[in-house]
């Protein structure tokens, strides 16, 4: 049954009439064209995980779910004994009795139009739509059947579909991905052109556009294979590790200043060299993260996997003068604990530092067991003011040059100086660790011991040392249902910019369902059956059809599926604040691809730090960088936490003020005034302008190769035709005006070049400005 | 997921920021009204319950003049004499009662009481106490509603500034303008619904941080715009140079003619919206000069504010610039002025800020209520807590200073259906408890958007499996501050 059959049809025609108004002039037609969307339908089989818990999870659980101190009527819904039992203030009724739901208080409860019966009440500011009451109703008729939340049971293989020859499914991707299209009665679209998927590709792997050669010899190559042969070579450009650093970055919040009021500054960049340094060389994702987290405790440890521990140091340290010293100490730990439970386990753990979790297995007190293997660590919550404040408070590690000669040669330090870098050590003994009522740190209770939730994997003390090893360990274990879906999902985010599990940080009750958990559960499986390969991985998702679909999209597909949850094309996507000025200086031919070293100052509006300062400390000013350094690539800006960049927030980057693992992608003006006005942009504009003034060739031919070198593909008829009139009447006013042609050259600190004609190097200049801000160079 | 999609839906039809331009519907519209057309036959009453326009707004703007270091209760509006006449003696233990101090004071053998070195006096109808620092304040207070009893959990700037921008002292929440942003959108089209505005005085200053203007887990074009006194008003908003308005226009056309080709072969919606956010920002780049230009304004307006509204990045200029910014129609003005924190050497600090904020904050109100403003328009003064009455360090014949204090300060509001000439609460004696009428943080929180029409238990947001609200899990709005 449709619900939406039901509607009257009056209220339609507004309903079709304003979608249509939207659609037309602002274009965000998708939310409002949902009469045709697929899954709205009630099922015919009612899953408890998938249908069920979800109703339950977010419109019971408050009152009636896993915390104890806030549940009401005694009664919980989160398991079957509650839900089935007798009404403990009416024992001659049950709460759920199965296949029927007139007999089934709950049924009677969310159907009962008595406020003082009504379920969920009035006052919880909750309610259930039809849709959701008949799902309940169906699935009691059905015999109210529960499921163990499908996040925590280990992931398994099972059968890889069969589909339709035609489609060209490459891979076991394509197989998944195919047979749910064909079901939701969907089709694929076919592969992108040559030029696009080489865009996307490039931009994806290395984050750097193909140059005019590798498009033209892509072009060339005919061979059957000529595009696994580009995704080979593009995954063995050192560029790769910068790339998959960056969404790492975000996670591990990673920034160059301690944030907090005085925000000093801070030495962890080689510990940033150090994740692009892994990335490159492919070290699986079990010895990552387990480095990461444990490298301190590894037998007879390097001096790399110490490094490595920096993980756990990149959270915000205050240097505000006042503070109580086990106050904040308090807030590095939780800041550990939260991190874990987001970055590794997507499970909200915060949510229980005051409380038991309202939705998910996990009590106070398993929130504080886990807090208690970060708890460990000899660090003070406040070193001493800013005056005193070092870039690396202890425990922490010096890098001298001999270590960059020899045993960590991937770090970029050309200063003869050492470089401090924070990383974990464990005290001698073990510090005890309380439970802190409602998480004040001034109100510990019970002691607990190093311990994780059972309800997700319970913490085997003959396997694992109660330490931090132990609990990577158990991470890694394959019996650990959570952390290669977490992973995987999160790289499937980075190439189709949603996740088959879309809230990426939350794998719980509350987050969102899987949209194919067969395929999500197939590749959890093989990326540890294939030893956590994450190039594998990754080669797998960018050589299936599946990613080599072309962005068209019918109103059709639009309309039924509006998200795109079901993949019927290929999403078209906007670049990262970052690779959006890679792809321009890139383009420019004025990138500098140094790898690595302490983060850069390049051009900034002016006061950005000065007005935001407390005046104290080596940061209240932003002294710009000069040269080469200008030229580096995004993920190498210096973030100051108080005052980031802010060109690149303003393109949704992250304040790097806590482990974020997802960005929001926006559309707005300001993201328009950025492109269009900012000195790093006009002057990539300027200099590419002089050195393609100063080719030899015919100003058509000029034009072709500006075009090229930013949209990554030669331009058609009717595009270069708009070049040429905009090129022309941009040359003559510029020729009238030998001022403004001049003045408008000058941009940028870059060498300038001579050139001839001045009017022909600003129309140019002008031609690559708009080049650099169409819609389709923003975009992969 | 009807409640999830919901929130989706506020949240994304706000991602394409003053997306109602697009609409051809001018600026005159609200936000939330609009919004309830859009969703008229889905589900318009539930959209309705998030937030927007639960019941009539008594105010539609918010001007939030943030006294950053926080200013002492005892040298503003708390008028204590007994510490005057105590002066010297020591805290008694019995009002203390072990409350936590700071890092600063904690080591102290000895908390002298000390009395406020300046002349308080009784103004207006209402009888409210202002000290001699605040001449021009006083002389308005029949049109503020004090209220003397705030208090709050934290004890240092940093945490104690978070918590009240966004309701929580860690974390990276959504800060108050945003949540404004996110629930009501904006009144204009060619203008950000939240800006910030930042001055700093001569006092001892703290420096703020743009997570309390961050959008937290709401979408970035909720978070606070800042408006600065350099060359760009707002970051990048001039042309370069050699570029002048009819460049800046014939880019845009070409622009527009290939991005159109791109729709028709791609069909991708976000095209069309890119076109409609490169218009928006030329609109922005004649309405933003518009309003930071002052050569226009009366010299009677300029008396109003004190010749330093001339001076841009001053903050009497920023009280100027918010009153033109929410006249045109943004939801939410942000001011931040540093220089509050007054360790030591308290009076020459003191009378250096209240000379540098007195006059303009009373003309802000005085221009607003002269323009028919002041009754839609909420203005907030205040800082982030208050401070001790104890003297911290040597209290010495000619010098005291004053720690961090967060169990009772003092801020005023008006207009915006606050009630007028009120003094809410009161403190003890000793100026260091409440005796009657707390005020908490999320209180305040509550009654800002009770005042803004939003009942703030359902303004709420889904993130990461928790439904979040400014107010987090308390906050009762305060009946007696209400017109």
């Amino acid at each position: 049954m449709k619900l939406r059959s039901i509607e009257p049809i009056s209220t339609k025609k507004v309903y079709f009439f304003s979608a249509f108004l939207i659609a037309l002039l602002t274009g965000v037609a998708f939310f409002f064209m949902r009469e045709k969307s697929v899954g709205d339908e009630i099922p015919d089989v009612v899953d408890f995980n998938f249908h069920v818990r979800p109703i339950l999870s977010d419109r019971c659980f408050k009152c009636h779910g896993p915390d104890a101190n806030k549940r009401e009527a005694e009664l919980r819904l989160d398991k079957e004994e509650g839900a089935f039992a007798a009404l403990k203030d009416d024992p001659s009724h049950h709460v759920i009795v199965p296949g029927d739901p007139m007999a089934s208080a709950l049924y009677t409860r969310i159907v009962s139009a008595d406020t003082s019966e009504m379920m969920p009440p009035p006052s919880s500011n909750l309610s259930l739509s039809k849709r959701e009451i008949e799902i309940l109703k169906k699935w009691i008729q059905q015999g109210a059947k529960y499921k163990k939340h499908w996040a925590f049971i280990p992931p398994a293989k099972s059968t890889v579909p069969e589909v339709d020859e035609d489609y060209n499914p490459r891979n076991e991707i394509d197989h998944f991905i195919f047979k749910k299209l064909d079901e939701v009665g969907l089709e694929p679209n076919g592969e992108a052109d040559k030029n696009a998927l080489l865009k996307r590709v490039c931009m994806d792997i290395t984050g750097l556009p193909p140059t005019i050669e590798m498009q033209e010899k892509f072009l060339r190559d005919q061979s059957p294979n000529a595009y696994e042969k580009i995704v080979d070579e593009l995954l063995t450009s050192k560029h790769y590790g910068e790339k998959m650093a960056i969404p790492w970055m975000d996670l591990a919040r990673y920034a160059d200043s301690h944030g907090y009021q005085d925000d000093g500054y801070r030495t962890m960049w080689p510990w940033r060299d150090w994740v692009i340094h892994a990335f490159n060389q492919n070290y699986p994702y079990s010895t990552f993260i387990t480095w990461q987290l444990a490298g301190d405790l590894l037998a007879n440890p390097s001096k790399e996997m110490f490094l490595a521990t920096g993980f756990n140091r990149n959270h915000k340290i205050t240097q505000e003068g006042g503070v109580i010293d086990e106050e904040y100490r308090i807030e590095y730990v939780t800041d550990r604990t939260n991190t874990f439970g987001k970055a590794f386990m997507s499970i909200t753990l915060e949510c229980a530092k005051c409380h038991d979790h309202k939705y998910d297995p996990v009590s106070q007190k398993d929130y504080f067991s886990m807090f208690a293997f970060f708890n460990q660590v000899p660090e003070k919550g406040l070193v001493g003011d800013i005056q005193l404040a070092s870039p690396g408070d202890p425990p922490n590690m010096k890098i001298t040059s001999e270590d960059v000669k020899t045993v960590m040669n991937f770090i970029n330090k050309k200063d003869t100086s050492p470089v401090v870098v924070m990383v974990m050590k464990d005290s001698a003994g073990i510090r005890p660790t309380q439970v802190l009522r409602r998480g004040n740190y001034d109100q510990p209770t019970d002691t607990v011991e190093m311990n994780t939730p059972a309800g997700i994997l319970g913490f085997n003390t003959a396997k694992f040392e109660k330490n931090r090893l132990g609990l990577a360990k158990w991470m890694i274990d394959p019996k650990n249902p959570l952390t290669s879906r977490v992973f995987v999902n999160r790289i499937w985010n980075e190439f189709f910019g949603r996740g088959l599990v879309k809230t990426v940080g939350d794998f719980g009750m509350q987050g969102e369902l899987p949209s194919h958990p067969e395929l999500l559960d197939w590749l959890a499986v093989d990326f540890m059956e294939k030893g956590w390969d994450i190039k594998r991985l990754v080669k797998m998702i960018v050589t299936s059809s599946t990613y080599r679909q072309s962005t068209k999209r019918s109103p059709e597909k639009l309309q039924a599926d509006p998200e795109n949850k079901y993949l019927s094309y290929y999403p078209r996507l906007r670049l990262s604040a970052e690779l959006q000025r890679d792809l321009i200086l890139s383009a420019a031919g004025i990138l500098n691809k140094e790898i690595g070293g302490p983060s850069v100052k390049p051009y900034q509006p002016n006061g950005v730090w000065e007005s935001t300062t407390s005046g104290r400390g080596e940061l209240a000013r932003y002294v710009q960088d000069k040269g080469e350094k200008l030229y580096r690539r995004g993920l190498y800006n210096f973030i100051k936490r108080t005052a980031p960049p802010p060109a690149l927030l303003i393109m949704d980057a992250s304040t790097r003020d806590q482990c974020e693992v997802t960005r929001s992608r926006t559309n707005t003006p300001l993201q328009a005034l950025v492109l269009m006005n900012d000195p790093q942009v006009l002057e990539a504009a300027r200099v590419l302008a002089q050195n393609t003034a100063n080719l030899n060739v015919s100003a058509e031919e000029k034009l072709k190769k500006l075009f090229q070198l930013i949209l990554c593909r030669q331009p058609n008829k009717k595009e270069m035709e708009m070049l040429q009139d905009y090129f022309t009447q941009e040359k003559n006013k510029f020729n009238q005006n030998k001022i403004k042609a001049s003045s408008f050259i000058k941009a940028g600190e870059y060498k300038q070049i001579k050139t001839k004609d001045l009017g022909e190097t600003a129309a140019l200049m002008q031609i690559n400005q708009l080049l650099f801000n169409l819609d389709e160079t923003t975009v992969k | 997921m009807e409640q999830q999609e919901k929130e989706f839906r506020l949240n994304v039809t706000r991602r394409h920021f003053l997306t109602k331009a697009g609409l051809g519907l001018g600026g005159a519209a609200l936000g939330g009204l609009l919004f309830k057309d859009q969703f008229m036959g889905v589900d318009s009453q539930a959209a309705m319950q998030l937030g927007v326009a639960q019941f009539a707004p008594k105010a539609k703007r918010i001007i939030y003049l943030f006294q950053n270091g926080a200013p002492s209760q005892l040298e503003t509006f708390d008028h204590k004499p007994l510490l005057n006449k105590m002066h010297g003696e020591e805290l008694p233990a019995s009002i203390r009662m072990g409350q936590r101090l700071t890092g600063m004071t904690s080591n102290q053998e000895k908390f002298p009481l000390v009395g406020s070195t300046f002349n308080f006096a009784q103004y207006g109808q209402s009888g409210a106490w202002v000290s001699e620092l605040f001449p021009h304040m006083a002389s308005i207070v029949d049109d503020l509603c004090f209220i003397k009893t705030m208090h709050t959990e934290a004890i240092n700037h940093d945490p104690a500034l978070t918590f009240f921008q966004t309701g929580a002292q860690q974390g990276n929440r959504p800060s108050m303008g945003a949540w404004m942003s996110y629930g009501l959108g904006s009144e204009n089209s060619n203008l950000p619904s939240y800006c910030v505005l930042l001055s700093r005085g001569r006092g001892n200053g703290q420096g703020v941080y743009s997570k309390l203007w961050t959008n937290g887990f709401l979408d970035s074009v909720h978070q606070g715009v800042v408006f600065s006194s350099g060359e760009d008003p707002v970051l990048y908003l001039n042309n370069p140079d050699g570029h002048d308005k009819q460049s800046r226009r014939d880019m845009l056309d070409m622009l527009a003619q290939f991005n159109a080709s791109s729709f028709e072969n791609i069909g991708d919606p976000e095209i069309k919206t890119r076109i409609q956010q490169y218009e928006m920002s030329y609109r922005m780049q004649s309405a933003v000069p518009e309003l930071t230009d002052f050569s226009k304004e009366s010299n009677t307006t300029i008396k109003l504010y004190g010749p330093d509204c001339l001076v841009p990045g001053t903050y009497a200029a920023n009280c100027l610039l918010a009153r033109k910014l929410s006249e045109s129609g943004v939801r939410f003005v942000q001011l931040y002025h540093q220089g509050w924190d007054t360790h030591g050497n308290l009076e020459g600090d003191m009378r250096m800020q209240a000379e540098d904020v007195d006059r303009a904050s009373a003309g802000l109100i005085k221009d607003l209520k002269q323009r028919g403003l002041l009754d839609e328009t909420l203005v907030i003064w205040g800082g982030e807590f208050g401070r001790t009455n104890y003297c911290q360090g040597k209290l010495t014949k000619d010098s005291y200073g004053r720690d961090h204090h967060p169990k009772c300060f003092s801020l005023w509001m008006a207009g915006g259906g606050t009630k007028p000439g009120t003094v809410y609460g009161e403190t003890d004696e000793f100026g260091y408890n409440i005796a009657k009428d707390p005020v908490s943080v999320h209180d305040f929180h509550a009654t800002v958007l009770h005042l803004m029409g939003i009942n703030h238990e359902q303004l709420t947001y889904k993130h990461l499996g928790r439904r979040y609200r400014l107010t987090d899990i308390a906050g009762e709005v305060v009946q007696g501050v209400i017109a």
